[in-house]
């Protein structure tokens, strides 16, 4: 919560821009969320006012949509991409990998707190299917050992810090 | 000076692009070498990325797949015989799987800089527009209808009639807003396009809200294309700085605007889109009123995918006959493929419609990437039928998919091969309905969970009375789901459970004869 009031002065910023936007929910929430790393608490009920909406609309539409998260993401996030093209190629194993080695589940985090992991379905790479996107950059054609290798740095530098 | 050309395209970036284009500077400047790396756009031959082209005045000699570690020996050879190289490929195009495509749609792919106005230009850029300004509104509509495109975001509606109908729609204001959701797995031709020739789809735009007496558009970009945002964004600036979003001489102004998705399947169908770029959930809306009626913010308004928007340039420049003497039947023009999955040569395939399944995947394709039997093709995104090779000499053509029980969708095509077990992938395609259905209608949200739950106890039981009826139940859902549903999600997610089921009992455990 503490953490949440740090944020104001960032949500007010984005609020002044966009407050005035067609539509402006959606570019509100991803500017504060680039911003924050999340939509802290604290938001809702800027948002709602600035908007002229209820804070049960602002809370439905944080919700409804798969990208925007309430709390703090851990350091690394990997979004592994489990729809049908990377499917054929392996996706599921490369999933079941890091549950196996990691105990990482869909949705989960590691336990040193250094890696979440999220499903995504297509990351328009299918041409060079499995792939990933690791902190909003995007791999493909990976290999078990690719994985492991990149899961490994994450974590290593989490640990050196 | 040695020139050379090597992809930004995200894809191509994503397997190591950038690091080559590192890697042979730093060489070159080791060696003193002056050297000009230009980033251009992808050609889409995907298996050879990296691809690096040298510019010569024969034309282009690829190179690929480069890595990093191939550098020296590859500045060895381009200094002497850059044939002897073992990644040399000869001129480009000559490289069968791009010479015998038909490139109307990615005619600068892999040539031009993806944010140069010069090499747009230079390359038949803005000659639509040109000739869309000598036109008057009707005139341009005609050439559209004319022309016989139909919306390649999917259900494959004539273009014309969307356009006649938002043109002669009474409003103050209109909207023109392009779909670029693509969230087909399978598919990428939208993002190649806005990465690589995001000017295509400004000019598209423009002679839109020309043509339908809009001012203003928006591109709904999916959030997973954060390369394409980018590259959609300073185009827009270039392009308003030079004066083409004010269409000088006319008086209309055209503003664009990106906005960007949030993870969310469900808004690339065209309401729950309009919903979402109003700032709500993306819940679908009931038809009537139709978009071109009462769309965004309850004015008419022109929804199109990205393809239908960027074919519409050439289909002014070069005229709508000769659009349409491309394809068969009502499917005209041309479309470009995509191939993915287990394949040996995934990459974007533009040709006429027409040509079989079999020539797609197997031809260009090469078969699949892990050298084992071909087992199926999913056609047309998550919500495509699995075809059997046993079809594969279908036509690629609307009408003919259509008389299958499949689609063609926007051309996304992903080969599986013999390992992949299609029980589970009828199981996904249930899950991911149920993940991602809006909730407006009763058999899509609970159908869909009820449908992953039949699947689960057919492959779980042992028995074969039991599974029969789980497989029966099986059906008759997905026939409730097919017919009672508001839109394409819980109408189309049957298509590759009932495929799977028809094609591979054996998957499920069931016989042949069932
Ligand atoms: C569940 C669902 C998802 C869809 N996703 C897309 C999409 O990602 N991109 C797209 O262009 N059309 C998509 N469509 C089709 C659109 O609803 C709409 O038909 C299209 O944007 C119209 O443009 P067009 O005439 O150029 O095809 C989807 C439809 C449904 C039912
Ligand atoms: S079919 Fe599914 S996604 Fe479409 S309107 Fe109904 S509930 Fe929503
Ligand atoms: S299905 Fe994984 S990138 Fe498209």
């Amino acid at each position: 919560m503490p953490d949440d009031l740090n944020h104001l002065p960032l949500i007010q910023r984005v609020l002044a821009r966009e407050r005035d936007t067609p539509g402006a929910l959606l570019p509100i929430l991803h500017a504060i969320q680039a911003g924050a790393g999340y939509i802290p608490d604290s938001a809702v009920a800027e948002i709602a006012h600035a908007l002229n909406l209820s804070q049960a609309e602002v809370r439905g539409v944080i919700s409804f949509y798969h990208d925007f998260r309430t709390t703090p993401a851990a350091r690394h996030t990997l979004r592994l991409c489990r729809a049908e093209s990377c499917q054929s190629r392996g996706a599921e194993a490369l999933a079941a990998q890091l549950r196996e080695q990691l105990g990482l589940e869909d949705h989960g985090r590691t336990e040193d707190g250094a890696l979440d992991l999220r499903p995504v379905y297509c990351l328009g790479a299918c041409a060079c299917s499995p792939a990933l996107e690791l902190d909003g950059r995007l791999y493909a054609r990976v290999t078990p050992e690719y994985l492991r290798a990149l899961v490994d740095a994450c974590r290593e530098e989490v640990k050196a810090c | 000076m040695l020139t050379l050309c090597i992809p930004c395209d995200s894809l191509a970036c994503a397997v190591g692009a950038d690091q080559v284009a590192e890697a042979l500077t730093r060489e070159a400047a080791q060696r003193r070498l002056p050297l000009h790396i230009k980033r251009t756009s992808s050609r889409g031959l995907y298996w050879l990325e990296p691809l690096v082209e040298l510019d010569t005045a024969q034309g282009r000699v690829g190179f690929g797949p480069v890595t990093p570690e191939d550098v020296p020996g590859l500045l060895d050879a381009l200094a002497g015989d850059p044939g002897s190289h073992a990644l040399a490929l000869g001129p480009v195009e000559a490289i069968p799987y791009l010479k015998t495509q038909q490139r109307l749609l990615f005619a600068r792919a892999g040539i031009t800089r993806p944010l140069s106005l010069d090499d747009y230009h230079a390359n038949g850029g803005f000659e639509g527009l040109r000739q869309a300004t000598l036109l008057d509104g009707d005139e341009v509509v005609a050439a559209v209808l004319d022309s016989g495109l139909r919306g390649r975001g999917g259900a494959a509606f004539p273009a014309g009639i969307k356009w006649r109908t938002v043109r002669q729609a009474p409003a103050g204001q209109k909207y023109v807003v392009c779909n670029a959701d693509e969230g087909d797995s399978g598919t990428f031709a939208d993002r190649m396009l806005m990465e690589g020739d995001p000017f295509l789809l400004i000019e598209g735009m423009i002679i839109a809200g020309l043509a339908v007496g809009a001012s203003k558009g928006y591109i709904y970009v999916r959030s997973e294309y954060p390369d394409a945002v980018r590259a959609l964004n300073e185009a827009i600036l270039l392009a308003r700085e030079a004066g083409y979003l004010d269409v000088a001489g006319n008086g209309v102004a055209f503003d664009l605007q990106v906005r960007v998705g949030a993870g969310a399947y469900i808004c690339g169908e065209e309401t729950a889109l309009l919903e979402s770029l109003e700032g709500k959930r993306g819940i679908v809306r009931a038809k009537p009123p139709l978009p071109a009626l009462e769309g965004l913010f309850g004015q008419p308004t022109l929804v199109h995918n990205v393809l239908t928007l960027a074919s519409v340039p050439i289909i002014l420049a070069r005229g709508a006959a000769f659009y349409r003497d491309f394809g068969m039947g009502r499917s005209t023009g041309t479309l470009p493929f995509q191939l993915a999955g287990n394949v040996r040569h995934g990459g974007l395939v533009e040709r006429a419609f027409g040509l079989t399944l079999r020539e797609l995947v197997e031809g260009y394709g090469g078969g699949t990437a892990s050298g084992r039997p071909i087992k199926a093709a999913q056609v047309g995104g998550p919500l495509g039928a699995w075809v059997p090779p046993a079809q594969f000499d279908t036509p690629l053509d609307y009408e003919a998919f259509a008389a299958l029980g499949a689609m063609l969708g926007h051309g996304g095509v992903v080969l599986a091969d013999d390992t992949l077990n299609m029980a589970g992938m009828a199981r996904f395609a249930l899950q991911f309905c149920a993940e991602e259905s809006c909730g407006k209608c009763t058999p899509c949200r609970i159908g869909s969970t009820r449908g992953v739950e039949v699947v689960d106890r057919l492959i779980a039981s042992t028995d074969p009375a039991y599974r029969a009826s789980q497989a029966g139940l099986l059906r008759d859902l997905c026939d409730t789901m097919q017919y009672g549903s508001l839109c394409a999600m819980g109408g189309m997610t049957p298509y590759p459970v009932v495929s799977a089921l028809k094609h591979f009992p054996a998957d499920f455990g069931l016989e042949a004869a069932q």
